[in-house]
């Protein structure tokens, strides 16, 4: 299942824009307008002990979305192998995670950062459908 | 100096049937020839300054010290059985390991520091071995290793013990399933003086491979160790975090996990949750014994001796005692 990280995009395009910032200053108003009407869906997900709220969601495969993740009381896991998801949550800010899911079925995500005795059933559910 | 060192005859263990905790004896490149012999003793002995012999170790797992179920209410029950067991053989082992979670994580240090009194304590009652332990994320992942290193020492390492190197593994403090880049290096190093046919045994708490990452049965970064110890052609991992037995193989390493002491985890092949297996009262130690396996300087030809706990009448100390009756049937519970 192939998943574009979001913050790599983003240095990505960073990156060539620096490389090339004259022609993306000349292309800048059609770039602008075609980020508009692809801007991915945000959906945002709260980790605390020992849960993820919500704690299932359905995704549409090959459809882009942003998971917005934050944790209301400590540093967290999200990992999923087969949705090559793997990041830590931090306790004082949101993390954004790019998912494009090319794979329809459930997956199981689950907090893989240690945060005390309920951390083993802490994980939650993502749906992929057509 | 590579041919030295009989591959065939390193370890031999019983196969995926260990129980309580497993023990293995070890041949360390005996031959018949005493010239030979010598010169690998020389050679091992300027390795490690150890001479190689036959020797038998212990694999515990998974005490949990502290935890009170559900599913199991014995609490530590089972460890101080087997603790009596092991003290209980007529070939004692000399050296024992425990692959993590002694203690069973509290919400309260004073409580935790209480566990890993109550660990040692119950420990120290195994007479005449050496002791070596690895931590669990139970035991080091909320402090970082903190109270671990107060009370039972550094969570890696490595030692030699009659010819054999031994390498401790942390693959928990770091709050997440991983050795981190700085353990590698070191390990990394401190292999690099031996030849590759040397024997090691490396004992850690995770599996260094995806056994079921959903389950976080993995290391994160299990596949660099893994190709760090790739070169070497004698190294068994043991570990225990999944609470039943596992036998897996990558190359020529040979990875196997030790039953816990607490309660067990159901198949991953056959089971969609993660669930402890229910207590089952009529047989509270249900899947618990001890098998032991006894070699000869050539390694081959083994014996094994099962000893099985007898649970079916027992309470309080009396009840302990009743407990540990040798049995020489072998555990058919798997």
């Amino acid at each position: 299942m192939k998943i574009s990280i979001f913050k790599n995009k983003i240095v990505n395009t960073m990156l060539l824009a620096g490389a090339c910032g004259i022609a993306i200053a000349f292309a800048a108003p059609k770039a602008n307008l075609a980020r508009a009407n692809d801007e991915p869906k945000v959906i945002e997900i709260t980790a605390k002990k020992f849960e993820f709220s919500p704690a299932q969601i359905t995704l549409k495969k090959g459809e882009p979305v942003i998971l917005r993740l934050s944790s209301s009381d400590r540093v967290h896991g999200f990992m999923s192998k087969p949705l090559k998801i793997d990041t830590d949550i931090p306790a004082d800010k949101s993390e954004d995670v790019a998912v494009t899911p090319d794979t329809a079925g459930d997956f199981v995500v689950i907090c893989d950062h240690y945060c005390g005795t309920g951390h083993g059933n802490m994980k939650m559910k993502v749906t992929v459908v057509e | 100096m590579e041919n030295k060192f009989d591959r065939r005859s390193f370890l031999r263990v019983s196969g995926t049937a260990l129980s309580i905790g497993a023990l293995y004896s070890v041949f360390p490149a005996l031959t018949r020839k005493a010239g030979a012999a010598e010169g690998m003793t020389r050679t091992l002995a300027e390795l490690n300054g150890e001479a190689p012999a036959p020797f038998s170790f212990m694999q515990l797992s998974d005490t949990h010290v502290g935890f009170n179920g559900p599913p199991d209410p014995l609490g530590t029950k089972a460890f101080e059985s087997a603790v009596a067991t092991i003290n209980g053989l007529k070939h004692r082992p000399e050296l024992i390991i425990v692959t993590g979670d002694l203690t069973h994580d509290a919400d309260s240090p004073d409580e935790h520091a209480k566990r890993f009194k109550l660990f040692k304590e119950i420990s120290s009652r195994i007479g005449g071995a050496q002791i070596k332990v690895v931590p669990g994320e139970n035991d080091a992942a909320l402090d970082g290793g903190d109270m671990f290193r107060e009370f039972m020492g550094p969570t890696h390492y490595s030692f030699d013990h009659r010819g054999v190197h031994f390498v401790a593994l942390d693959n928990v403090s770091a709050g997440r399933p991983a050795v981190g880049t700085e353990q590698l290096t070191w390990m990394k190093s401190d292999l690099a003086r031996f030849p590759k046919t040397a024997p090691i045994v490396v004992f850690t708490h995770r599996p260094l491979f995806d056994l079921k990452p959903e389950w976080e049965w993995f290391t994160s970064d299990g596949d660099d160790v893994m190709n760090a110890l790739a070169p070497y052609e004698n190294v068994t991992v043991l570990y225990g975090h999944i609470h039943r037995e596992n036998f897996h193989q990558a190359g020529t390493t040979k990875m196997y996990a030790a039953r816990s002491l607490i309660f067990a985890f159901p198949d991953p092949a056959t089971t969609p949750q993660k669930k402890p297996a229910p207590f089952d009262k009529a047989a509270p130690f249900k899947n618990l014994g001890i098998r032991r396996v006894n070699g000869n300087a050539y390694g081959n030809d083994l014996q094994i001796e099962e000893v099985e706990l007898a649970t079916a009448e027992f309470s309080g100390t009396v009840g302990m005692d009743q407990m540990l009756k040798h049995g020489s049937n072998d555990a058919k519970d798997e």
